[in-house]
């Protein structure tokens, strides 16, 4: 049983990696073709790093995803404190609905609809773009934030409600309170709301397609332009290196939110050793 | 001496989605005493707490500090302090800080925050733990750091919401000690809020005993023990066999038939009455000398005393006694006459029954799992 | 209290923003979907999706969706049984090794596959070594593959997830009462992970029947499925905002009667989006 669970699990996980094998192996390519290698070379990195088109389009997305991931959190933040302090559950529930619809909608519903409404507002200002960074911007932001929410209401759940007040009961007025108590504890959840929108925004292609003008190229969309001439290694390269910064960011993370149980850990193993001390320190004055 | 009135409650009402949680309470409160809250769960004593506080506003009716009215004061211009249930320690920060939080809220000097958090950690016996994390610590432990965090502000009013009820019977038991010899020390008004009629009867100065929303009684708990207002304070505090009775003259009761002599007065002639009468006070005697006379139902032997059920007239009886009577034996029992207590009757008349279904673990069950307080 | 007073607006950008950029959008797509060029009031899109050949479009999205996510299931579910059989630091590296691949641009992934699957593709070439040759590439087959990839890691987790969080003191009582192995996974384990098995359907089926890159890279153009088609008519030659609009609404439909029917097998606690990575 055990040896067939082995067999499984590697046949999956060959399915799994080996378009992830392709495109590292091609990205270093001597030749010009996708599909045959003809020796190694890094000359497509070199000519992606050089690329003045894709630089721009690296940059794009780095603000992008920032900007993205910074509104959204905020809004974010106050949403999900808003949510978790409604009294009428039928209120709280019409707007966790209303904040899910971009999370249960397929992402082309979701970007021709955003377009629609841009081609509207559009029309209506006069102007001859109707899309652009902006809304590109609100785009990223809206399909973002109920992932956000999602992270941060459950740490408000889980908060012990005596906690903001025991703050003011000691002096903190509603607004210290929360500043000292409550931030401090969801901050884990805003951490990880951040995160979540700043990869999905990095990565997005399908809403990305729909609500971006042509002034403003994403790497996503970059990419897909360049697909659309002959396809060569370059693209590959292109994207192993932002492959690589998403997974080293993604470790980074699991490494630090790890950081707290290791504390824990440690905690627990000193206050083990002080009981041990302290048995044997009271055992020994018996004997005495 | 004129004792200090310091929080004063007067018609206080609340309620929660139409339902009455308090009904018109009216409370006294005095400087440098120890007062307890006590009653079933759902009572309204939280709540009572909570609006003390100032985490909920009474619906109608006032609340007085020091003579001032405080209905829309909020708690963080209270000068009363309060220690959570569950200890409401904050997460992200040590024992050291956590003491210290009022202090720097109040923008109090580094210097000073180190002697004072010193100070109370010693008060507290937790001296040497300020960079412990809180998560780390026990629960005795927690407690100690949510009493040491209040405390330290120097409050007029400390109020306590049943903090020992997460404990251990060993611990709870010291734990009780030391609050007593913490009041004593600071002489810091205390309110405490709990459902275990034993703590409320050793810890205090004054007991306030609750049902539904309504305060039943006010008064030392001695006098709460032995003179109970009605058939409720009767039943909760402490073990207690309630017959019905009428009162024929000051002096007089008359129950089973028989007349007996008691110490109780003021009655209207014949007027009915529940008597109560504490096991530890019947003591069991030949069936000739016996004033009232039963068939024992069943012995148990608890160690400071046997627990004996008798059957007397269909109404079973439990008495507290060091002297063995055998199960089924005839026996007769004598009660002196102050050991009578009679008190009017009320709407609890009547609802509390005998002791035949009687059983000391599931008593013990019922009060612990009425754990989850009302809001 | 004056502060819970003053909390609870804190939610009102949110919702003015959720009204401009989330109901007003499907507003906007209702809108356009029953009207014509000139702004008035038509049905003639609605009618449109019934003709020609789009019904067959939006059944060969569903059997292919359906085909994919049942193969999905098919291949998780034992994959996430075994997960949770693994020590806790394993199941935690796991995890991590699962979702990796998503992390993986979509775009580049199909060219990937591409390169794989092509008849002078990687797997053609080895398997040519032994003399077999599979005509892979352009086939409705290339596309499920396609599908499955992408989404695996969505249809494993949260079985995964469910199973896990079994008390492992159920199954110890049900073989105390006599449970072979073979029954405490029939009765025991597969009711139990039920909940995460809707929850990974769910998360699988709704992004399989909308997608639309891969079945034209994948499948050749040999035969579109509705992302195409809606694509074509919002950025290809033909455009046609109106009639893309009703593609795109009964789509919604759709979904929401898949998802309802799912919703009758599921627990309702569960249904409330994808889990936190």
């Amino acid at each position: 049983m055990k040896t067939a669970s082995r067999i499984y699990l590697a046949l999956v996980f060959i399915f799994l990696y080996a378009p992830l094998a392709v495109m590292i192996l091609i990205s270093f390519n001597g030749g010009e073709s996708t599909t045959v290698m003809d020796g190694t070379s890094l000359r497509w990195y070199r000519e992606m790093l050089r690329d003045g088109a894709t630089l721009q389009a690296l940059q794009n997305t780095v603000v992008l995803s920032i900007s993205s991931a910074v509104i959204s959190t905020i809004l974010g933040t106050f949403a999900a404190m808003g949510i978790h302090h409604m009294r009428r559950k039928a209120l709280r529930s019409a707007v966790m609905t209303v904040t899910n619809v971009p999370m249960m909608n397929p992402d082309i519903v979701t970007g021709i609809s955003l377009m629609l409404l841009f081609v509207f507002a559009g029309t209506l200002l006069g102007s001859e773009t109707y899309l652009s960074f902006w809304t590109l911007l609100i785009a990223h932001i809206t399909f973002s934030l109920p992932y956000v929410i999602l992270s941060i209401l459950p740490k408000f759940k889980q908060m012990d409600r005596n906690l903001p007040e025991a703050a003011m009961d000691l002096g903190c007025t509603p607004l210290q309170s929360f500043l000292k108590v409550e931030l401090p504890f969801i901050a884990p959840g805003i951490l990880t709301g951040l995160i979540m929108a700043f990869t999905l925004s990095f990565d997005d292609f399908v809403i990305s397609n729909f609500t971006s003008g042509s002034g403003f190229e994403t790497l996503t969309i970059h990419i897909f332009a360049m697909t659309k001439k002959s396809v060569k290694p370059d693209i590959y390269a292109l994207s192993t290196m932002i492959f690589f910064v998403v997974l080293v960011m993604l470790l980074a993370y699991n490494f630090m939110t790890g950081a707290d149980e290791r504390r824990a850990r440690r905690e627990r193993e000193a206050k083990a050793r002080f009981l041990r001390r302290l048995r044997k320190e009271t055992a020994g004055k018996e004997a005495a | 001496m004129e004792r200090k009135k310091i929080v004063q409650l007067k018609g206080v009402c609340k309620s929660y989605d139409g339902e009455a949680v308090l009904k018109n309470i009216d409370l006294d409160i005095y400087d440098n005493e120890f007062m307890t809250i006590l009653g079933p769960s759902g009572c309204g004593k939280t709540t009572t707490l909570r609006i003390i506080g100032g985490f909920e506003a009474p619906d109608s009716g006032e609340v007085f500090f020091d003579g001032v009215k405080i209905n829309d004061v909020p708690p963080y211009k209270r000068s009363i302090n309060t220690v959570f249930q569950r200890y409401a320690l904050f997460p992200h920060l040590n024992v050291y800080e956590n003491v210290a939080f009022g202090l720097r809220v109040a923008k109090v000097g580094d210097e000073e925050i180190s002697q004072r958090v010193k100070e109370m950690l010693k008060l507290v016996n937790l001296s040497g733990f300020e960079k412990r994390h809180v998560t780390t610590l026990s629960g005795g432990q927690q407690q100690r750091v949510a009493i040491a965090r209040a405390l330290i502000m120097k409050p007029r009013v400390l109020l306590l919401d049943e903090p020992l009820g997460a404990l251990d019977l060993k611990l709870r038991k010291d734990m009780q000690l030391e609050l007593k010899n913490i009041r004593k020390q600071t002489g810091i008004t205390f309110v405490y809020v709990t459902h275990d009629q034993e703590e409320a009867l050793s810890m205090s100065d004054t007991v306030v005993v609750m049902n539904e929303g309504e305060i039943l009684q006010v008064g030392k708990p001695i006098d709460i023990y032995n003179e109970p207002a009605n058939a409720f304070v009767a039943d909760f505090i402490g073990e207690s066999n309630i017959v019905d009775g009428t009162m024929p003259e000051d002096f007089r009761v008359k129950i089973n038939g028989h007349v007996f002599e008691c110490v109780d007065k003021g009655f209207a002639k014949d007027e009915k009455v529940d008597v109560v009468i504490r096991p530890e006070d019947v003591d069991i005697v030949a069936p000739e000398k016996g004033m009232l006379t039963g068939k024992v139902d069943t012995v148990t032997f608890m160690g400071v005393h046997y627990e004996i059920i008798i059957d007397i007239d269909g109404f079973k009886w439990m008495i507290q006694t060091t002297d063995y009577a055998a199960p089924d034996s005839f026996v007769g029992l004598y009660i002196e006459p102050d050991a009578f207590h009679c008190m009017k009757k009320s709407q609890y008349s009547g609802i509390f029954e005998d002791y035949s279904a009687y059983s000391m673990e599931y008593d013990l069950l019922s009060e612990n799992t009425g754990e989850e307080e009302e809001e | 209290m004056k502060r819970g007073f003053l909390a609870r607006f804190a939610a009102v950008p949110h919702i003015v923003w959720s009204v401009i950029f989330i109901i007003a959008p499907l507003l906007f797509a209702f809108f356009y979907a029953f009207t014509d060029g000139e702004g008035s009031f038509t049905l003639d899109n609605i009618t449109r999706l019934f003709s020609g050949n789009y019904p067959l479009i939006f059944l060969n999205s569903l059997c292919l969706a359906l085909i994919a996510t049942v193969i999905c299931l098919i291949i998780s579910y034992p994959l996430a049984y075994i997960m949770s059989r693994m020590s806790r630091r394993a199941q935690s590296t796991m995890m991590l090794l699962i979702m990796i691949p998503l992390w993986m641009n979509f775009l580049i992934m199909t060219y990937s596959w591409m390169t794989l699957l092509e008849d002078t593709g990687i797997i053609n070439t080895i398997l040519g070594k032994i003399g077999l040759n599979f005509h892979m590439i352009n086939t409705p087959g290339a596309v499920v593959v396609g599908m499955i990839f992408c989404y695996l890691p969505y249809m494993v987790l949260p079985i995964y997830s469910v199973m896990a969080g079994i008390d492992p003191k159920l199954i110890e009582a049900s073989q105390d009462l006599g449970a072979s192995s073979r029954e405490v996974l029939t009765k025991v384990i597969m009711p139990l992970s039920l909940p995460g098995v809707i929850s990974g359907i769910t998360m699988v089926f709704v992004p399989q029947v909308s997608t639309f890159y891969i079945s034209q890279k994948l499948g050749g153009g040999t035969f579109q499925l509705i992302g195409d088609t809606i694509e074509s008519y919002f950025t290809g030659v033909s455009i046609n905002y109106h009639f893309g609009a009703a593609l795109s609404l009964l789509l919604m439909v759709l979904i929401i009667i898949s998802m309802g029917v799912m919703n009758r097998f599921a627990d309702p606690e569960d249904m409330n989006g994808r889990p936190m990575l």
